[in-house]
């Protein structure tokens, strides 16, 4: 394992209590240190393949049918050092039936000129169901980029899950987008929470196409900006089926001079479909401060309450 | 009994219009005492002026707690100086658990005590969050275990039986009366005649103004026989 691996495994083991299951011989996993591949475990039903093609490091994982993986499946990327640059493809298949769960760790935190972008294209066959949390550790420079892409297609009856969370160390520059595509009794669930401090700029796109029948699906996303942080969030649901049923739900908090904006997309195209959505962009409800402060809680302890619950 | 809270001359105006009028207001440490009044009258007013919630300054008028005058205190030092008050409306909160709520003043105790005291199962809701999925009922629960939890010396309850099943008004009573103690008093304010007969005298707001304090059953008998169904007439002349 190169030397910068390790400082990005113990940045992982020091980050989360949990974290040292990666070491564990039962635990597929895939490890990434700039365009390096650190290191990539494969178990029984569960293959994991890495190699390097045109500058992309690619990660290949996937879930034989009705296997039920026990621990979760790690990735971890990362760069460790304050510049550089790292380009991802990963891959995730889900056989018919098969379940897992799998957390990925991104970890930037020294970055004071890192662009990290990741191309990830899901699958999930009948009946499969995949949790997916990908959490962000950045440091407290704003130097990076993150770019995320992702593409999952939902398989009839699937269940897709997903938590993108950035709340550690300054955002940078975000541009996140994921496009989910849901077949018949197919279910997901796209949760983005993300902080921004400085001059941060955070941009998401999620698009949620309810195309089967019966397909069902919720866009969530929190974010909460100070200082002179920006953020556009664009959620777009498609009803294409009858029975198809979609919710958005957004709320942005802004402090200081911090500037948000929120534009959720309806687009409903049977008759028998329905999408809602609710959105709100603002300071921090009044109420929930003077019902903090009653408690006692100074006004910044009980900002840091509303806060940390959003994104919680 | 030692004074605990002294409003005197208390007026309020909005836009040109006296929400309170000179209010005159006094509290006996070990007391409990109920604000009567019809919808609009100023009760909920009155409330939040003695918690000092955002929006809410006197016009004129002042208000002592245990001597010190408070007027130009924030809430929270308010709060720290033993006032709390519990909203009709509690608000919610994303992401906050019944557990932590629970525990955000000084020396809280146990948590779980407080909600199996107002009647909701520790297990159920101690990690369940303080947001929009608790029922309204609920809600209003756990924001009488956070009064209980905080000790406070004067807990304000602005309507703590609403939307609370009439079953369980006696559960309500006792937890009002739990919140007396010989150095700590309660300011309810309540429609319901069940909960307003647990208090030690009853003052009558009406108009933005104190008419009438006394006795409860003296108080709520000429609340009850008032000429106009908003007020006692003197206001509408009704």
């Amino acid at each position: 394992m190169a030397e910068n691996g390790n400082e990005l495994l113990a940045l992982l083991f020091r980050t989360y209590a949990d974290a040292a299951i990666l070491s564990s011989p039962e635990t597929a996993h895939v490890v990434v240190d700039g365009q390096s591949l650190v290191s990539a475990n494969a178990i029984p039903g569960v293959s994991v393949a890495g190699r390097r093609e045109d500058g992309v490091i690619v990660a290949e994982i996937v879930v034989a049918p009705g296997v039920e993986v026990r621990n979760p499946i790690h990735t971890c990327v990362g760069i460790m050092q304050p510049e550089g640059d790292q380009h991802l493809r990963m891959v995730v298949r889900l056989g018919e039936g098969a379940r897992a769960r799998l957390v990925s760790h991104c970890l930037f935190p020294n970055a004071r000129r890192v662009r990290h972008e990741m191309e990830a294209r899901l699958d999930l066959a009948a009946g499969a169901e995949l949790d997916y949390s990908e959490g962000h550790v950045h440091g407290p420079y704003g130097g990076v980029t993150v770019i995320p892409r992702s593409v999952v297609r939902v398989g009839p009856a699937a269940r897709f899950r997903s938590d993108f969370h950035l709340i550690q160390g300054r955002a940078g520059e975000v541009a996140l987008e994921a496009r989910v595509e849901v077949a018949e009794g197919g279910v997901a669930e796209i949760t983005a929470r993300i902080a921004g401090s400085g001059s941060d700029h955070i941009s998401l796109r999620d698009e949620l196409v309810l195309a089967g029948r019966d397909a069902r699906g919720l866009i969530k996303t929190r974010v909460a900006l100070s200082d002179a942080a920006r953020a556009e969030v664009l959620g777009i649901t498609r009803g294409q089926a009858a029975g198809a049923r979609g919710h958005m739900d957004c709320m942005e908090l802004v402090r200081d001079h911090a500037v948000a904006r929120a534009e959720p997309v309806v687009d409903v195209s049977h008759p028998l479909a329905k999408v809602t959505h609710e959105a709100a962009v603002g300071t921090v409800d009044q109420k929930q401060l003077d019902t903090l402060m009653a408690h006692g809680l100074s006004p910044e302890a009980a900002v840091d309450v509303i806060v940390t619950g959003l994104l919680r | 009994m030692t004074e605990l809270l002294q409003i005197d001359g208390l007026s309020f105006t909005v836009a040109g219009r006296a929400i309170l009028d000179s209010v005159d207001l006094a509290l006996e440490a070990g007391e409990i005492h109920v604000l009567l009044g019809a919808n609009g009258t100023g009760k909920t007013t009155l409330a939040n002026l003695v918690m000092g919630c955002s929006g809410y300054q006197p016009t004129a008028g002042t208000i002592r707690f245990r001597g010190r005058p408070i007027d130009g205190l924030p809430i929270h030092e308010r709060a720290r100086l033993g006032i709390t008050l519990t909203w009709q409306e509690p608000a919610r909160f994303e992401g906050l658990k019944v557990r932590d709520y629970l525990t955000l003043g000084e020396d809280p105790g146990d948590p779980a005590a407080w909600l199996e005291r107002v009647g909701l199962a520790a297990d159920a809701y101690l990690d369940r969050a303080v947001d929009k999925t608790l029922s309204g009922g609920e809600r209003k629960r756990i924001e009488l275990a956070s009064a209980l939890a905080l000790r406070p010396r004067l807990a304000i309850l602005d309507e703590p039986g609403a939307g609370i099943d009439l079953l369980s008004i006696d559960e309500i009573v006792g937890l009002i009366r739990d919140l007396r103690r010989p150095d700590a008093a309660v300011l309810l304010i309540t429609h319901q005649q069940e909960l307003a007969q647990v208090a030690d005298r009853a003052s009558y707001l009406c108009g933005g103004r104190i008419l009438a304090t006394g006795k409860p059953e003296r108080i709520a008998e000429a609340y009850r026989r008032r000429p106009c169904k908003v007020c006692d007439g003197e206001v509408c002349r009704g």
